[in-house]
């Protein structure tokens, strides 16, 4: 054991020394897999951001909250029978609301309608198009995550008596109110006007997921007055405890049943969707990104471990009467075999850590030009790469230093 | 057909009719075709022989780099024939000291590093290591040059830091392999008068040469010829050797 660390030890002074000899050759083989570890740290990154994005987007329909709608929320091949399914009204909420009241020990908190249309947005001479456009009552605050900078949510008095008020989106106003306050002031939808009460917090976008940076939230009332039509609705409502989503899930079906006045053999005429739904429709497609993406990053590093491979045999072919000298002096295969691997190795990992450094800078950058793309270092990537710097030393050093241990001592000593 | 030997010790090196084939194309080579020999602690012997003699083969033999292809080979008592890889290395590091007509140093290391290279194979810890290897160092008058790598050393300094090399785990053997060969005359004699001492101090010295200056310091002298032992005797006897030393030496 003793013999093994002495023996690493001075494998290591060897490799240290042979990288300086060589600095011109060892500097351009690493530069293969600092290239590979930049493109694979990149991408890592990359993937790690657009999995952010993706749960930052997700969480804005809020991990506690069910939402009854006509459509489920995953693809389906029988769409026949969805489409003719009776519409979600808006007025469910309310009776739902009574039910949940009259439960003891529910599991559901409160039950909120929303309706909603695509519109524009006009202000002086500044106009939005496809807003967002929400009919809702007061309660929505309860199952949203949305937050006002300045003003207010609308109250349970606007929302009951319909008033002309809105709540916009953070680009809605930066778009309509470049250089003034928006609170107080009056906007145009569908020719009616309007008047804000608050403003959004930011929330950012990502791939044009859900955002409520773009929306208009007005009282239900109102919204029926003007645009009552072709609008679509749903329900959402607030669980209690969200690690009992499946029991809540089954309350409010049961609810729903009873709202629809389903008899027990029918089946369901409407769907109960929650985030993990979205989710699991998501996830594969961010899966197969990752995969793709890792994969043909991952090939860039291949070349690199071909480039250290090439080197490392170059390396034993230069040095096989040293090696035969080392065989005579009484070092064994897997001294010879050692020795290889962690020239390799160290190859490997000085061009994982610059090439870390580098893909630290180019993050930093990029995080500094574009500050919406999601972009996200994290320690565990440091650790990966440098895992896999280490993987790639191994792997490319194998060959070569396998080939080393074998020489014959003879041989190797007559070599010139 | 040993004439005289100078009985020094126990037997070190006890070879029995070993052979070597190699096998060259189609061609089947018998580099050694049954020779036997016995080697005491604290002899100074020679192998003589021309080229294609098999003197290459048997010092390879002699110093456990390759395995004889049939006959006994004993070395302190222990068959080396049946060895495996690492264990021929276990007995090159130990009981073998290698001395070669190239010197076979390290060239980006220090002498001390080189001279530290069979101790780290052997397990020694770092600081005995060094001191070890500084005393051996200093034994072959290079006390002042342990720090200086290969390139900042002259011939015959680089010769004896193989030579501290050599000594430095305490081998039951030296093997040099045309020890003088690529130094000067007078630098040659400096390495020669080194390997006397040594021996003088005890050690067992094998000398593989085909120059007869050299093998003229041993105190027995072995002819091979074709393969075969030609002749065997104690000292350097010039009416014996010399027509064969001149054969030999090209």
């Amino acid at each position: 054991m003793k013999r093994f660390l002495y023996e690493l030890s001075e494998s290591w002074k060897i490799a240290a020394a042979q990288m300086r000899s060589n600095l011109t050759r060892s500097t351009l083989t690493a530069l293969g897999v600092i290239i590979g570890i930049i493109a694979v740290t990149l991408m890592g990154t990359a993937v790690n951001g657009i999995s952010i994005g993706f749960d930052k987007s997700m969480a804005v329909l809020g991990d506690d909250v069910l939402y009854v709608t006509q459509w489920p929320w995953k693809p389906v091949d029988d769409w026949w029978n969805y489409r003719d399914r009776k519409k979600i009204k808006t007025e469910y909420a309310e009776t739902l609301n009574r039910m949940i009241a009259a439960t003891p020990n529910s599991n559901l908190v409160i039950a909120v309608p929303t309706s909603n249309f695509m519109r524009s947005i006009k202000y002086g001479g500044n106009q939005v198009n496809n807003v967002f456009v929400l009919g809702t009552t007061s309660d929505f605050i309860v199952t949203s995550t949305i937050d006002c900078t300045s003003g207010r949510f609308f109250n349970e008095l606007e929302s009951r008596g319909g008033a002309n008020v809105v709540v916009i989106g953070y680009d809605v106003a930066d778009a309509l109110f470049p250089s003034e306050n928006p609170i107080d002031k009056s906007v145009l939808i569908n020719g009616q006007l309007f008047k804000v009460v608050g403003v959004n917090t930011r929330q950012g976008t990502f791939l044009g997921l859900f955002s409520w940076d773009s929306m208009a939230a007005m009282p239900l009332a109102a919204f029926n007055k003007y645009f009552s039509a072709k609008s679509d609705s749903d329900v959402r409502v607030k669980v209690k405890d969200k690690t009992r989503l499946a029991d809540a899930k089954d309350e409010l079906t049961g609810l729903m049943r009873r709202v629809r006045g389903l008899p027990p053999e029918k089946k369901e005429d409407f769907s109960i969707n929650e985030q993990q739904a979205f989710k699991s429709t998501l996830d594969p497609v961010k899966n197969s990104i990752a995969i793709a993406g890792l994969f043909i990053t991952g090939l860039s590093l291949f070349v690199g471990a071909i480039g250290i491979m090439n080197i490392t045999f170059v390396s034993v072919k230069e040095r096989t009467k040293e090696i035969g000298t080392r065989k005579a002096l009484g070092a064994r295969r897997r001294t010879i075999l050692l020795q290889f691997l962690i020239e390799s190795t160290a190859l490997c990992l000085l061009g994982g850590f610059i090439g870390l450094v580098f893909a630290y800078l180019m993050c930093f950058g990029i995080g500094k030009a574009f500050p919406s793309f999601p972009i996200h270092f994290s320690v565990g990537l440091v650790l990966l790469s440098m895992i896999v710097s280490i993987f790639t030393g191994l792997f490319s050093g194998f060959a070569p230093a396998w080939t080393a241990s074998r020489l014959d001592p003879v041989a190797a000593l007559r070599y010139e | 057909m040993s004439l005289v030997t100078r009985l020094t010790g126990p037997v070190v090196i006890d070879i029995e009719n070993i052979t070597k084939d190699y096998v060259m194309g189609e061609e089947v080579v018998h580099a050694l075709r049954g020779v036997t020999l016995k080697i005491h602690r604290n002899e100074y012997i020679a192998i003589m022989g021309p080229s294609g003699s098999g003197k290459s083969t048997l010092m390879n033999m002699l110093g456990c780099l390759d395995t004889p292809t049939s006959g006994r080979y004993e070395f302190n008592s222990k068959s080396v024939a049946e060895m495996d890889d690492d264990e021929l290395a276990a007995v090159r590091n130990r009981e073998i000291g290698f001395v070669f007509q190239t010197f076979n140093l390290l060239p980006r290391s220090t002498s001390l590093r080189n001279v530290e290279l069979p101790l780290i194979y052997a397990g020694i810890e770092p600081g005995r290591r060094m001191e070890r290897a500084t005393q051996v160092l200093t034994d072959v008058g290079l006390g002042d040059r342990i720090h200086h790598k290969p390139n900042e050393l002259s011939g015959g300094q680089r010769q004896r830091v193989a030579i501290a090399r050599a000594l430095v785990n305490g081998p039951s053997i030296i093997l040099a392999d045309e020890p003088t060969g690529n130094l000067d005359s007078k630098t040659g004699e400096e390495i020669m008068d080194l390997l006397e001492r040594l021996y003088e101090r005890g050690n067992t010295i094998i000398l593989v040469t085909h120059e007869r200056d050299i093998a003229a310091h041993a105190r027995r002298t072995v002819h091979l010829r074709d393969g075969l032992i030609e002749m065997d005797h104690a000292g350097f006897i010039p009416e014996l050797d010399l027509p064969i030393a001149e054969m030999t030496s090209t």
